[in-house]
């Protein structure tokens, strides 16, 4: 492929998954169950398929650092075997009819997703609820998923991109939660027991801490008769609102140097960014798009590749989660230029720091974040996670109105404010894995 | 990219298959350049591509890796628009735009508002034939892609095991040469090997259209006419018939590179899809390797834990025949030869005993429903017409259905026993040397 724009197309949907709908109104309908569970329901009739993501606020931020990757574990266990299931059961029942249901680890929240076809929705449904509500946590499948699951670990050293923002996470976010990987480390998973699983499943799988999205062909009386036979007889239960301490910023520069024996350094550079909430959100997602965002319409893009011819793919993101977030600019060059990289990464820093950006760069941006968002929901799947965050990130259905309003009135002031105040080209944390030798690093 | 994942994309794109014939319009302008649309008008977006029949296969020894390098120089401007421009001015109407190179071809495609269609209707079309490619623009591209060649291949030891079983299962065949080009090579790819591969590639009888989205074919049509239809028909390029010679003996080589965990690719000479055995190997590809319930993620990962992960797959989309694939990462401790033999085993197995019905109704099944499933997406169903089309035409995506619904337990077996055959294999193990860590 000639372009990482797949990185910006990711990217965008995890920064900005909220556009503004052209043809607002009615993108879904909300209500809360008795039992407490959010429900949101997106009727889509073209296709015979239905989508259904459930999101369990249950992720690796609930978890203690001394058991870390219980999260990961419970939820990646919910479809290997529940009480009158085995996995292979769940597995061939759900496969039969070409259909999946897939469970994903997170730091704020875990979710189980189910993918059928509409004449399968019965089935599809019992085997949601089945894995949800009765999973077994056997010694036997415990076992094998931490194998499993320690192999993946293993593997990933041989992978310098997670080598690069796992150490780059645990510098950044210290002992938040978020500094640490969702699937734990071999020690961790060492001391998780069975008690353990069974411990943080009751506490964190209730239907109040849930929101369960559907989108597809399905109409309102069918999914109410479902959610009635398989999920009415989940009990609510109280549970503890999450307080958790924020980071703190480090207040020099910090460099870690892996070596390896790579044909280029993979290098990450950043700091602490904003929450989801942070009312600057929208100038500093212009910002950014300016900044590293906006693939080649971006200014490291533009310099680093097209001009330098440095680096395949450069981008900088503002991961902004729940209850922190991040920045980084990330690119790959080989080892002998990583010095000119940095250099040229941190001087763009500087430069949005310290100058207006162009009429004609804030336009473009504008022009992209709302003009693109038809395609952020434009098919069942995409819409399932459009809703699930802005459920999550407790933005409102009216957020598909709003978006637009908030991007449209950030103005050039704005963008210079917010780079100063969330870019930082003094304190940040530098990480380098590669071949030291050649790189000769002057950081 | 893993393997794994590459895999896996292909078995998207594979089983993305029509159930009731779509309703794709053809149409050919006089000067040769084929259109074909799909209303799909559940969103109001739309994706335009336009596929060029040339890829890696075309290239020739010491001048590989130049299809996908001009895939890159398209981005860099025309004497209209002039540099830095194309992608600017897609992203600016809310648009995403981006392109891939195969062994077969080289597509080019945007996303966005389908009111906006026309805007890349007339960059499509400019570029066609327009492009500028100066010296500095042409070196500074190459070192991008030698970036690229290092991030996917050179850094990435399961990758190089991929790229090194292509270039020892083809012996005389264009097909054993990595699409991204060998890295001597693209150090001397220079201006006028692109300018002489544009002129005699980019030419509208040599391009496909596809347009998937909410549109009305007829004003597309006239669009594509408006902007194509005064560029002329180039002279015609002759197809090279090309058949690589028969394998007589098994081929095996060893990677040792820094790595963490050994693993293994396996590779054995199949007909390509237009081959009526194509179906019955492509229900063999999903029975040992789709899901969590086939039969190689059971035996060796779920039962034996001797691999991480293990897979197969029939890889038919191709003009000529190719390949069929299997694979694993081997577990922590564990010997690649072990996980050699189980795959090995279950090969056996499905040779001497058919599936049972159940197993070759569920890949039916997944067949059919992930082609339904793929009808969620406008982008998918494009590629998917793009690729049947290139390799012998978009007809072929009707016969590939019905086809897989006639295959038996018995042709399973069947195409196990004559084409997953030991002296047709090429094997290659990544044996993984401890880095110097500091």
């Amino acid at each position: 492929m000639k372009k990482i724009q797949i990185c910006i197309l990711l990217f965008l949907c995890l920064l900005f998954p909220f556009h503004t709908l052209s043809y607002a109104g009615s993108i879904a309908q909300r209500e809360i169950l008795d039992n407490g569970i959010t429900l949101l329901h997106s009727e889509k009739t073209v296709l015979p398929i239905v989508t259904v993501v459930v999101a369990i606020k249950a992720g690796s931020v609930a978890e203690t650092p001394e058991k870390a990757g219980l999260a990961n574990l419970t939820a990646d266990l919910l479809n290997e075997g529940t009480k009158t299931r085995s996995s292979k059961e769940i597995s061939d029942a759900i496969e039969f009819v070409g259909g999946s249901l897939n469970t994903s680890g997170g730091a704020d929240y875990i979710t189980v997703s189910l993918s059928v076809l509409k004449k399968d929705i019965e089935l599809g449904f019992d085997l949601l609820s089945d894995v949800i509500l009765n999973p077994a946590f056997s010694d036997d499948e415990i076992k094998r998923r931490k194998t499993s699951i320690k192999n993946s670990i293993i593997q990933q050293k041989e992978e310098p991109d997670v080598i690069v923002s796992k150490a780059f996470y645990e510098a950044v976010f210290g002992k938040h939660p978020y500094g640490r990987p969702v699937e734990g480390t071999e020690e961790t998973l060492d001391r998780i027991t069975r008690e353990d699983i069974s411990a943080f499943y009751k506490e964190h799988y209730l239907p109040n801490n849930t929101i369960i999205t559907v989108v597809g062909d399905i109409s309102k009386s069918e999914l109410t008769s479902l959610l009635e036979r398989y999920f009415m007889n989940w009990r609510k239960k109280v549970s503890k609102e999450m307080l958790l301490p924020p980071p703190v910023f480090e207040d020099k520069p910090k460099v870690i140097k892996i070596q390896k024996a790579l044909t280029q350094a993979n290098i990450m550079l950043g700091h602490l960014g904003i929450k989801r909430d942070n009312p600057d959100y929208y100038a500093v997602s212009v910002m950014n798009y300016i900044l590293g965002g906006g693939g080649f319409a971006s200014r490291l893009m533009d310099n680093i590749r097209d001009n330098k011819g440095l680096a395949y793919d450069v981008h900088s993101t503002f991961s902004a989660n729940k209850y922190s977030g991040s920045f980084q600019a990330g690119l790959q060059t080989k080892n002998e230029s990583a010095n000119t990289a940095i250099e040229e990464t941190l001087k763009e820093m500087e430069r949005i720091r310290t100058e207006q950006v162009t009429d004609k760069e804030l336009g473009d941006a504008k022009s992209y974040l709302t003009g693109s968002f038809p395609l952020r929901i434009d098919s069942n799947r995409k819409i399932a996670a459009f809703l699930t965050s802005v459920e999550f990130y407790g933005l409102g259905l009216d957020y598909v109105d709003n978006y637009r309003k908030f991007i449209e009135a950030v103005t050039k002031d704005d963008i210079l404010r917010v780079a100063r105040k969330y870019l930082n080209t003094k304190n940040y944390v530098l990480v380098v894995v590669g071949d030291l030798e050649k790189a000769v690093l002057k950081y | 990219m893993k393997i794994s994942r590459i895999l896996l994309i292909l078995f998207l794109v594979l089983f993305h298959v029509n159930a009731n014939a779509l309703d794709i319009a053809e149409h050919t302008l006089k000067n040769g350049l084929k259109v074909l649309v799909l209303e799909d008008h559940k969103a109001p977006t739309a994706t335009f591509q336009i596929w060029y029949r040339v890829g890696s296969r075309d290239e020739n020894i010491g001048k590989t890796g130049l299809s996908h390098l001009l895939e890159h120089m398209m981005f860099k401007g025309t004497k209209k628009y002039g540099p830095k421009t194309f992608s600017q001015t897609v992203q600016r109407a809310g648009g995403t735009d981006n392109a891939f190179t195969s062994k077969e071809y080289t597509g080019y495609f945007e996303l966005l508002a389908s009111d906006r269609i026309g805007l890349p209707i007339e960059l499509e079309a400019d570029r066609m034939r327009n492009l500028v490619m100066t010296k500095d623009a042409v070196l500074s591209e190459r070192d991008v892609v030698t970036e690229e060649r290092r991030l996917r291949y050179d850094d990435d030891p399961q990758s190089l095991v991929y790229e090194q079983v292509m270039a020892m299962a083809f012996n005389n065949h264009p097909y054993r040469w990595p699409v991204i080009g060998w890295m001597s090579d693209l150090k001397t790819l220079d201006p006028d090997d692109l300018i002489s591969h544009y002129r005699t590639y980019y030419a509208p009888n040599n391009a496909v259209i596809i347009v998937v989205g909410d549109v009305k074919k007829e004003d597309i049509v006239s669009k594509v006419g408006a902007a194509f239809g005064d560029i002329p028909a180039s002279p015609e390029i002759k197809a090279t018939k090309i058949e690589d010679e028969e394998q007589i003996g098994e081929r095996r080589f060893y990677v040792k590179k820094e790595a963490e965990l050994p693993f293994i690719v396996s590779a054995y000479k199949v007909p390509d899809i237009k081959h009526e055995d194509g179906f019955a190997l492509d229900v063999l590809g999903s029975i040992l390797s789709d899901g969590k319930s086939s039969r190689l993620y059971h035996r060796l990962v779920y039962e034996q834990q001797i691999a991480l992960s293990a897979w197969a797959g029939y890889e038919g989309l191709y003009k000529d025949p190719f390949l069929f694939l299997t694979g694993a990462t081997a577990a922590s401790g564990k010997n690649i030869e072990d996980v050699e033999k189980a795959i090995n085993n279950e090969i056996e197995k499905i040779k001497k005993e058919p599936p049972s019905g159940q197993e070759v109704q569920k890949s039916k099944n997944q067949i059919e429903a992930s082609f339904i499933m793929g009808q969620d997406s406008i982008y998918m169903q494009a590629r998917m017409i793009g690729t049947f089309e290139m390799i012998g035409g978009w007809r072929l995506w009707d016969q590939y259905l019905v086809g897989v619904r006639k295959v038996s337990p018995e042709d399973v077996r069947r195409v196990a026993e004559k084409y997953l055959v030991p002296d047709t294999r090429t094997t290659g193990i990544l044996i993984p040397l401890k880095g110097d860590k500091k």
